[in-house]
């Protein structure tokens, strides 16, 4: 009964603040969602007038969305392919990069305390051909780190997620075997390994399961102390994952990036870059006709780029370089 | 007389339908046929639904689909059998379980228990039923999962590692975790309906059975559950749907892995697991379709399974769905 008393209550409160406030709606990626919360309440705060709600629904489910029109913009931890921008003909859609994300290798040898990763050894193991931890080609690239002749449990993420296409985007790029076995999805056919359903599950899995290797989002992996390892760039040096290393990939590969910001940051130029790492977007129509929400989507993106990034690093997000909030703001523009 | 011969019908059909609207039963009827149809409503829709979405799905693969062994978004390439026979072992793992362990705890708790025991195992029972499979998913991530690799699945290999049932790493995922879990999300079901229906056995029946000489156990076990036969297996049927399509706490503990293996050590999936998994992040026309079918094979996994027990009571009984 007091649940029911609490539910009408929630309803007529939403019903009110619909009357009295602008509301738009925006759908997709899961990944980014407690920044967005924080920035459209943030947002809120400063303009009382309109209100964003934000279904954290998935990537997949916000391009579905923002392509059938059901929401005012979306967001994704992937950027639209060219068969889907194709396929949304009322306007075109414009990709802004809103914070960076890493992902890391997080495993559980007893007694190897930091280990390195190089996009060879990572995939061979997520190939199936590097079976165990004492193989030549790990302790290679691990010199002085004592590694047991035991089996190599493989974890992956079992639900489609961005996590999952950018480090198979990652290995595609770093193996051309695996770009031809296996590809480059949010889901793909895993040659070996169990899978664990979201970050807890892949963590669950990698910290009970002795001997194992898994990939997590980096904030993940802080947050909840995981070890994991340092990643070989592509300039040659071990890096470890932080938000400066990730920040640094972006800033790397700012200088190639094409127009529309549709770009992979996997594998970046710079000694200090991160490898495995990606922006992650808000999906904005170029033609939005109502003007008031034309201009509160554009106030929005403004103040992402400006006092919404302080917030990222509280929130275990890398903030963008400076390039690359340079290059948005001529985007914004773009918006009719 | 002209006015009085016409209007005479008319009141007398005007008395006819407020005689009908005043006749409870009428209505009662009507409302009740509307609920009911709303089953079949529903049902109606949901295969259409169904059928409809899975359309592109259904053209490209057709039966191949139920056969094909591969899962492969990227090349768009999908089967399903590794899903179905995932969701039939697991299924078939937890009826072995819980049914004996469901029925036993029933006849238990309504034959034998003092009256303050078995109301109080009765609650927690129920208590038992309504936890949210998530939890028990989490629960079993954290506790059940490295039992089984420490313990029970070494204990396995050891002992019937000779059967191909029980080769293979014990990773603590898989099949028989995956069993496990649905046994335990299934069992309090089994007990709650079944003693139910061993509760509405009437008295007489153990009375006859005493009077002639009957034990306490042959009355039970010979008279009482026959009686409740039918409500017992409702119970098992109720288990057996729950089970086919349980979806989170079997896709935290199966491991997600699209191969198909003897070993119920080894890690596979079900199809409701693999439907939650990916339907958010599925983009493509042909493989949202072929979740979509997937849901629909589950829909007469579901039906085939029940049928199936069905005929197997009447083949065993010879009497069908008839009270002895």
């Amino acid at each position: 009964m007091r649940k029911q008393i609490l539910l009408i209550a929630m309803f007529a409160a939403a019903a009110t603040m619909a009357e009295s406030a602008e509301t738009i709606n925006a759908a997709g990626a899961t990944f980014p969602a407690p920044i967005y919360q924080k920035w459209f309440e943030a947002f809120h705060k400063l303009h009382p007038d309109i209100q964003i709600n934000y279904q954290a629904i998935g990537s997949g489910g916000g391009i579905r969305q923002l392509s059938e029109g059901t929401v005012d913009f979306g967001a994704s931890d992937m950027p639209m392919t060219d068969e889907q921008l194709s396929k949304v003909t009322k306007y075109k859609v414009l990709h802004f990069p809103t914070v960076l994300g890493g992902i890391v290798p997080a495993y559980n040898v007893p007694g190897a305390a930091s280990m390195n990763f190089s996009g060879e050894t990572l995939s061979g193991i997520y190939l199936g051909k590097i079976k165990k931890w004492n193989d030549p080609a790990l302790m290679k690239d691990n010199p002085g780190v004592k590694l047991p002749n035991e089996d190599i449990t493989v974890v992956h993420r079992s639900d489609g997620s961005g996590t999952s296409f950018v480090f198979s985007d990652y290995l595609a790029k770093v193996s051309p075997e695996w770009k031809s076995k296996v590809g480059v999805n949010a889901s793909v056919n895993w040659p070996v390994g169990l899978g664990g359903k979201g970050n807890e599950g892949v963590a669950g899995l990698v910290k009970q399961t002795p001997f194992s290797i898994g990939y997590v989002e980096l904030f993940y992996a802080l947050q909840n102390k995981m070890e994991y390892g340092s990643m070989k760039n592509a300039a040659g040096s071990f890096v470890k994952a932080d938000f400066n290393s990730v920040s640094d990939a972006a800033a790397g590969a700012a200088k190639n990036m094409p127009a529309d910001f549709r770009v992979s940051i996997n594998n970046a130029p710079g000694k200090n870059s991160y490898p495995i790492s990606t922006f992650t977007w808000l999906l904005i129509p170029d033609k939005i006709s109502d003007a008031t929400k034309k201009k509160s989507i554009v106030d929005f993106l403004q103040f992402m780029m400006t006092t919404g990034q302080a917030d990222a690093q509280g929130l275990s997000y890398a903030p963008l370089p400076k390039q690359v909030v340079d290059k948005e703001q001529k985007q914004i523009a773009l918006i009719k | 007389m002209g006015t009085a011969v016409v209007t005479a019908p008319q009141t007398s059909r005007s008395r006819k339908v407020v005689r009908f609207w005043r006749d409870g039963d009428q209505i009662a009827h009507l409302v009740t046929l509307i609920f009911a149809a709303s089953v079949f409503v529903v049902t109606v829709f949901l295969v259409y639904e169904l059928w409809i979405h899975s359309a592109p799905s259904r053209a490209k693969f057709g039966f191949g689909f139920l056969t094909g062994r591969v899962w492969d978004p990227v090349a768009e390439q999908f089967g399903a059998l590794p899903f179905i026979y995932g969701t039939v072992l697991t299924s078939f793992i937890a009826l072995l379980i819980s049914v004996p362990l469901g029925v036993g705890a029933a006849i238990f708790l309504s034959e034998l228990a003092p009256p303050s025991l078995s109301n109080a195992c009765t609650f927690l029972v129920e208590l038992l039923a309504a936890v949210p499979s998530v939890i028990l998913g989490l629960l079993a991530i954290f506790t059940l999962v490295p039992i089984m690799r420490q313990y029970i699945e070494p204990f396995l290999k050891h002992t019937l590692g000779d059967l191909p049932l029980f080769q293979g790493p014990a990773y603590g995922v898989g099949y028989l975790t995956a069993g496990l879990i649905l046994a335990i999300m299934t069992f309090p079901f089994i007990i709650s309906i079944s003693r139910e229906a061993l509760l509405a056995v009437p008295r007489e029946q153990r009375e006859a059975a005493l009077a002639l000489g009957a034990t306490k156990w042959e009355s039970t076990w010979q008279i009482v559950v026959p009686y409740a036969r039918l409500g017992i297996l409702g119970s098992i049927f109720l288990a057996l749907a729950r089970a086919l399509g349980e979806t989170m706490a079997v896709t935290m503990v199966i491991g997600n892995d699209t191969g198909i293996h003897t070993s119920l050590l080894s890690p596979g999936y079900t199809i409701a697991a693999i439907i939650a998994n990916e339907f958010t992040e599925a983009t493509g026309d042909i493989y949202l379709s072929s979740l979509v079918e997937l849901g629909l094979v589950l829909f007469a996994l579901t039906m085939v399974l029940n049928a199936a027990a069905q005929m197997l009571i009447i083949a065993t009984t010879g009497k069908g769905s008839k009270q002895p």
